[in-house]
């Protein structure tokens, strides 16, 4: 039986159709990414799948059961929800961050306790930040604090994770690393649904790739089958060529870009010295 | 460790600013006689006053006591719900005021001082109206089909606004030789009219009001992150926020009830505070409480020191306030998106 379970969902927000009949299955382990233009529905499935938003017909399923039947903290121990890049308005300790992950196992009125401290330092030696401890949340870098939401996500006990385009605003090398955390993870069983803007993301660590347009699904399978230059163009409307570099990861090269001159390196010049280091 | 050092020698200072302000005042009292009576009124200890017991009781107990409780309440109030509404509406330049409660509470008083003569009936109605002008803000943001952070501020600034209009139009159909005065003078805030009664009235709800949002305080952390990361997170957001509103609503209004318009505390404590021990919700609530109440025992001490005739306390936190406010501002800075 599928983990979690998206069936026939349809949303619509102010009468205008965002989700159109979905049904997604996903796995134990599995890295699902989602793909998709921006305004095809993307955040609004995730935010069905973790309950934050009730779809209009349809219903989630987490190993068998309907979400909306769990109440919010249980489902909290289950799915973790890992929001984009951000920053606070208030300069948390990464510490205190990280503790909030394990709101869904206090009572009402509560204290954090020495067993939570403990979970979040576990936690944050599992993904080596626990040099941030003490830093504030606002002042660490964005690789960081994506690295921290997730310790905060693996705080919660949860072991599904939905992530909205968790390497957005990151630059190139903690987009890379963020990808090596997640994979590192699923190996582990950690499950994963996210979205993300980089065709690539997928091609490099996804078991599964869904393609969204338009709020209805238009291709869902192994990142293999799925992610190729026709989807592509069906998807984004642009022309890109999927290429397996030597047998390895498979990359887009984009069309339109392919005849501008750049990276050849012949007719210019490949190094601009500044004037002012010539004059000297 | 140092949290608990900290809170310590809040707690240390606040009751020495207490004492201190207890020896101040027309009539000469000593320290030692502060501290003997209370020894003897507590503990039942046998001590030497230089002062007669009776007239000692009446000065301290009476008169000069209930003013600085008031002190106390209103400081630790107005920062502990500034602290609570910053966390809540995401942003470190929230003030209490910002759900209306303030002026739906002063356009209470001053209707109740127009209306009537009773000094009980111009309270209750200040405390009313300070919970029908902030259930008129989150009746607004519930009309458009929301509880959201903007839709409840939206409907704080009608309200407020609503409610000021009122008081206009209270002014100005005042008596103007004997009423509006009156309502001018409550306005500027002061601890003037206080009374025994009224603290003891007063202190079931302001303790208890206090102590529940120390102990929801650790939500606040996470309210702070916004809704949807909370509701993930499991947080009742709707509902921890409803009940956190209020508590700081009545807080709120109380502090009108007791002192009128005291401007600026809530903003600038809670500022103060997160600079002594940073931005985790969980001391900072207790730790502005203590550090409001501090400022106000100082300020309603300067205030009747200061000069001849009593400067209303409003005029001195909004003057303490305004300059305080623009030099930390900078620092204050710090994690604004």
């Amino acid at each position: 039986m599928a983990l979690m379970e998206v069936r026939h969902v349809t949303f619509a927000y102010r009468e205008k159709p965002v989700l159109k009949d979905v049904s997604v299955e996903v796995g134990e382990g599995e890295v699902v990414t989602l793909l998709g233009p921006n305004g095809s529905g993307k955040s609004t499935l995730i935010k069905t799948v973790i309950g934050l938003i009730r779809p209009g017909q349809g219903t989630v399923h987490l190993a068998g059961r309907d979400i909306s039947s769990i109440p919010q903290k249980e489902l909290a121990r289950h799915i973790a929800y890992v929001p984009q890049f951000h920053r606070g308005a208030f300069p948390y300790r990464v510490l205190d961050v990280i503790l909030m992950g394990r709101m869904p196992h206090k009572t009402f009125f509560f204290r954090y306790s020495q067993e939570d401290i403990d979970i979040a330092r576990t936690v944050m030696e599992k993904l080596s930040i626990t040099h941030l401890a003490g830093r504030p949340y606002t002042e660490i870098s964005g690789g960081e604090r994506q690295l921290t939401l997730i310790a905060r996500a693996l705080a919660q006990g949860a072991r599904i994770f939905v992530m909205d385009e968790p390497a957005s605003g990151l630059d190139y090398g903690n987009q890379l690393r963020l990808l090596e955390h997640i994979t590192a993870l699923s190996c582990e069983g950690y499950t994963f649904i996210k979205s993300t803007h980089s065709p690539e993301h997928a091609l490099w660590i996804a078991h599964r790739a869904v393609m969204i347009k338009k709020g209805a699904i238009i291709a869902d399978g192994r990142c293999d089958d799925v992610v190729n230059s026709e989807t592509l163009l069906q998807l984004y409307n642009i022309r890109v060529n999927v290429i397996r570099l030597n047998g390895t990861l498979r990359v887009c090269v984009p069309e339109m870009l392919k005849d501008n001159g750049a990276g050849e390196g012949t007719e210019r010049p490949s190094v601009f010295v500044h004037r002012g280091t010539l004059r000297r | 460790m140092r949290t608990g050092l900290v809170i310590t020698g809040l707690t240390c200072a606040l009751v020495i600013a207490v004492l201190i302000s207890l020896v101040l005042g027309k009539y000469p009292v000593g320290i030692e006689d502060v501290c003997g009576f209370f020894l003897w009124k507590v503990f039942n200890a046998g001590v030497n006053l230089s002062i007669d017991r009776q007239l000692l009781e009446n000065i301290l107990l009476n008169i000069r006591l209930p003013r600085i409780m008031a002190a106390v309440f209103v400081g630790a109030s107005l920062s502990i719900s500034g602290v609570a509404f910053q966390a809540m509406f995401l942003n470190p330049l929230v003030s209490p005021g910002i759900l209306g409660v303030l002026a739906g509470a002063s356009f209470g008083a001053a209707l109740g001082m127009v209306l009537s003569k009773s000094w009980f009936f111009v309270q209750a109605s200040c405390f009313v109206f300070g919970f029908l002008a902030v259930m008129a803000a989150v009746g607004v943001a519930r009309f458009y089909k929301g509880n959201s952070i903007i839709l409840l501020i939206l409907g704080g600034v009608i309200s407020g606004a609503l409610f000021t209009s009122l008081l206009s139009i209270v002014k100005y159909l005042a008596d103007p030789y004997n009423q509006l005065p009156a309502i001018v003078y409550w306005l500027m805030g002061g601890l003037t009219l206080v009374d025994a009664g009224t603290i003891r009235t007063s202190a079931i709800p302001v303790v208890a009001g206090v102590a529940l949002v120390i102990s929801l305080s650790g939500y606040l952390n996470v309210l702070s992150m916004g809704d949807e990361e909370a509701r993930a997170m499991g947080v009742p957001v709707e509902r921890i926020r409803i009940i956190l509103v209020v508590i700081t609503t009545m807080l709120s209004a109380i502090t009108v009830v007791l002192a009128g318009m005291v401007g600026w505390v809530g903003l600038i404590i809670p500022h103060i505070s997160r600079m002594i021990v940073g931005p985790d919700n969980r001391v900072l609530i207790p730790v502005s409480a203590l550090v409001g109440a501090l400022y106000l025992v100082a300020v309603d001490a300067i205030s009747r020191l200061l000069f001849t005739t009593e400067i209303p306390l409003g005029i001195i936190t909004s003057l303490v306030g305004i300059p305080f406010f623009a030099v930390v501002l900078k620092r204050a800075g710090r994690g604004w998106s």
